[in-house]
């Protein structure tokens, strides 16, 4: 029985909360609810009692952390370049500071990194903690997360933002646990509670069935890793003023125990993640060669070839094409999806496009619902043409110049 | 070395979650008759453990968090040729987050005896979150290496591997013991064979409870989370538009309209 939420005598055993359970954790025992082990004490069952006969027992009082202020991101960096989910963090986080009244720290943890510090302020870091070191050229999780540790300890922020990549997700638990603190993972929405102040992580889980929202009350700071391309990347602003502070960087007292040996960088042209535009192909192509008009669609456009998850199970195509939630999230200006049914966890990888254009044959499919303009037919008889369209316009565009 | 290997998988029973669907009336997940099932990214770190046994020599030992029916996974973990089964379970245990699940099973694994290496899969079908590997590994105070594509060699007690990051692949050393969480690119996991199966019924799943741990249930659990889900809802879909019937060439003229309108053409 779930140690968080009591059911009182007065509970009739009307199964008005069984239905909300959203986790089906609740059932009858001879008249009366019982909540089972499996509890996440989300609360939905508390207010639709009709005789007010369960109760969430509130975990301690809440403590009061008011020396932990500002907002910190950390900037995630390879060879100097910072990736630009950290101008996106940067974004969120300016955001967030404004409600919150308090700073925006980043930190940087590499070699060379005078640009990179500078470009930072200019996205909106108040101060920027730069650890410049030959040793920490390339990323281990020892000596990365004994620094980011130290700079929160240093700084004392409320919050940590750390983008959702390979990296990120290694980093952020390594930290996190060194911390004693609660970490959410891959979040897709952050907003300040105005009561508490809290900060409110929402991410999806079940394959993106669900969302959640979960929140850090009893530690400090509250942590998450945020999914690339889905905020909105901070602007440069030149005249934006911060504090550039050089941290020593003393190898000696750093833990490494991982030794790189080698790195083999991935030779793709475009990625899907970083195009403005994505062709995506999924079962309805019906067969493997279907990518080829894909590819020549995606060509004349100038975009990237995405794919449904289905497709590359089935070994149509390479896994770093896959668009959803157990591939790439992408945010393009244009994302056109042919033959692809769109189910959830495909959407949760793609539905924040600016424009979405559907073609499939099935006009109930779940991705004619999220279109911007979803066409009912056959792919192999509207790509064609609609090629053709693209490349006569581009011919008269360069003969009349 | 002559001992060989010993080897740890962790492993987490899940719902067959291209099955569960979310009820919008009544706002729960449908479990009706959705099978619970070995987290399908753990197979993966199964076979991994498997395949450094044919060729190091060794023990591999299954071991899983949960409710008693998490018994199941782990004869199933039995099946595929995982030597040892062992259940962390305790009702102090429940409403874990990933703090609290990392820190339950590292002392678990301390409690099962010494290890060379620790695999997990990626990450959940179900919480989806691939935390709870590396925030094991700061708990046991051991190197943790993620996204695992390929074991290349295992020497002088060092391991040598790849992994994926999203800009290429890195080649690793590390000396044991240490944590890995494992890609899809490590190989197929092979089918339970019938010896598998027979060997798993008659396996004795050893228990460990908060008796054998003796830790402060307020560390456990749902009391020793940091993190609490105060909502749960449905995704918003993106604004639909319109959906349009026609001949191909309708269909074309109008989707190249919307490309001048949205300006990408």
């Amino acid at each position: 029985m779930s140690k968080s939420v009591d059911v009182s005598d007065a509970c009739t055993g009307c199964g008005m909360c069984i239905s909300i359970c959203p986790f089906g954790v609740i059932t009858i025992v001879t008249g009366k609810a019982q909540i089972g082990d499996a509890c996440r004490v989300c609360g939905a069952c508390e207010p639709v009692c009709p005789v007010k006969a369960i109760t969430i027992k509130k975990s301690e009082v809440p403590q009061v952390f008011a020396d932990w202020r500002g907002i910190l991101v950390y900037a995630e960096q390879r060879e100097g370049r910072v990736h630009p989910v950290a101008y996106e963090l940067l974004g969120k986080g300016r955001e967030l500071a404004a409600t919150l009244g308090e700073p925006v720290y980043a930190v940087i943890i590499g070699t060379n990194l005078t640009s990179a510090a500078e470009e930072l302020v200019k996205r909106g870091a108040d101060k920027v903690l730069v650890y410049d070191h030959l040793f920490l050229a390339t990323y281990r999780d020892d000596p990365y997360a004994q620094i980011l540790s130290e700079a929160t300890n240093e700084l004392k922020p409320s919050i940590i933002l750390i983008g959702a990549t390979s990296i990120g997700r290694s980093l952020g638990p390594r930290v996190a646990a060194k911390l004693k603190t609660g970490l959410t993972a891959d979040c897709t929405g952050l907003d300040i509670d105005p009561q508490t102040r809290l900060l409110l992580q929402t991410r999806p889980a079940y394959g993106g069935n669900i969302m959640a929202t979960i929140y850090t009350q009893n530690s400090r700071p509250q942590m998450a890793t945020v999914r690339y391309k889905v905020m909105t990347e901070a602007l440069a602003d030149p005249t934006k003023r911060g504090e550039i502070i050089k941290k020593q960087v003393d190898p000696n007292r750093l833990q490494d125990r991982i030794r790189v040996l080698g790195f083999e960088a991935a030779k793709e042209q475009v990625s899907i993640v970083d195009a403005d535009i994505v062709v995506s192909g999924g079962k309805g192509l019906g067969e493997p060669k279907g990518f080829e008009l894909i590819k020549q669609l995606a060509d004349a456009l100038g975009g990237a070839v995405g794919a449904s998850r289905p497709t590359v199970d089935e070994g149509w195509i390479e896994y770093r094409h896959q668009v959803g939630l157990s591939g790439r999230t992408v945010r393009p200006k244009l994302y056109l999806a042919c033959g692809i049914s769109g189910a959830v966890q495909h959407q949760a990888g793609m539905k924040t496009s600016d424009v979405i254009i559907a073609i499939n044959k099935d006009k109930e499919a779940p991705i004619c619902r999220i279109s911007t303009l979803a066409a009912v037919g056959d792919l192999y008889e509207v790509v064609p043409r609609l090629i053709e369209k693209i490349k006569e316009q581009k011919v008269r565009g360069t003969t009349s110049n | 070395m002559s001992a060989g290997l010993k080897i740890v998988i962790c492993i987490k029973q899940v719902p067959e979650t291209t099955e569960v669907e979310f009820d919008k009336e009544t706002g729960r997940l449908k479990r009706e008759g959705v099978a619970a099932v070995i987290n399908p990214f753990d197979e993966f770190a199964i076979e991994t453990g498997l395949r450094l046994k044919e060729k190091y020599g060794g023990k591999v030992m299954a071991i899983s968090m949960g409710p008693p029916m998490a018994e199941q996974a782990l004869r199933d973990a039995i099946a595929m040729g995982c030597d040892e089964g062992w259940l962390v379970s305790d009702r102090v245990f429940g409403g874990a987050d990933t703090w609290a699940t990392s820190l339950t099973l590292a002392k678990s694994i301390q409690l099962t005896g010494t290890h060379d290496i620790v695999i997990c899969g990626l990450k959940t079908t179900d919480g989806d979150t691939g935390q709870t590997g590396p925030e094991m590994a700061e708990h046991l105070g051991e190197p943790c290496i993620s996204y695992v594509s390929q074991v290349l060699d295992v020497k002088d007690g060092k391991v040598t591997l790849k992994r994926n990051l999203d800009d290429g692949v890195e080649t690793l050393e590390a000396r044991f013991p240490l944590i890995i969480t494992v890609s899809k690119d490590v190989g197929q996991p092979r089918l339970a064979t019938l010896r598998g199966r027979l060997a798993a019924k008659k396996a004795t799943i050893k228990t460990i409870t908060n008796k054998e741990m003796r830790m402060n249930p307020k560390e456990l659990g749902l009391d020793g989370s940091y993190t609490r889900v105060t909502k749960i809802f449905t995704p918003e879909p993106h604004a639909g538009g319109e959906v349009i019937e026609g001949t191909p060439d309708q269909l074309a003229d109008a989707i190249y309209q919307k490309l001048r309108e949205a300006k990408i053409v």
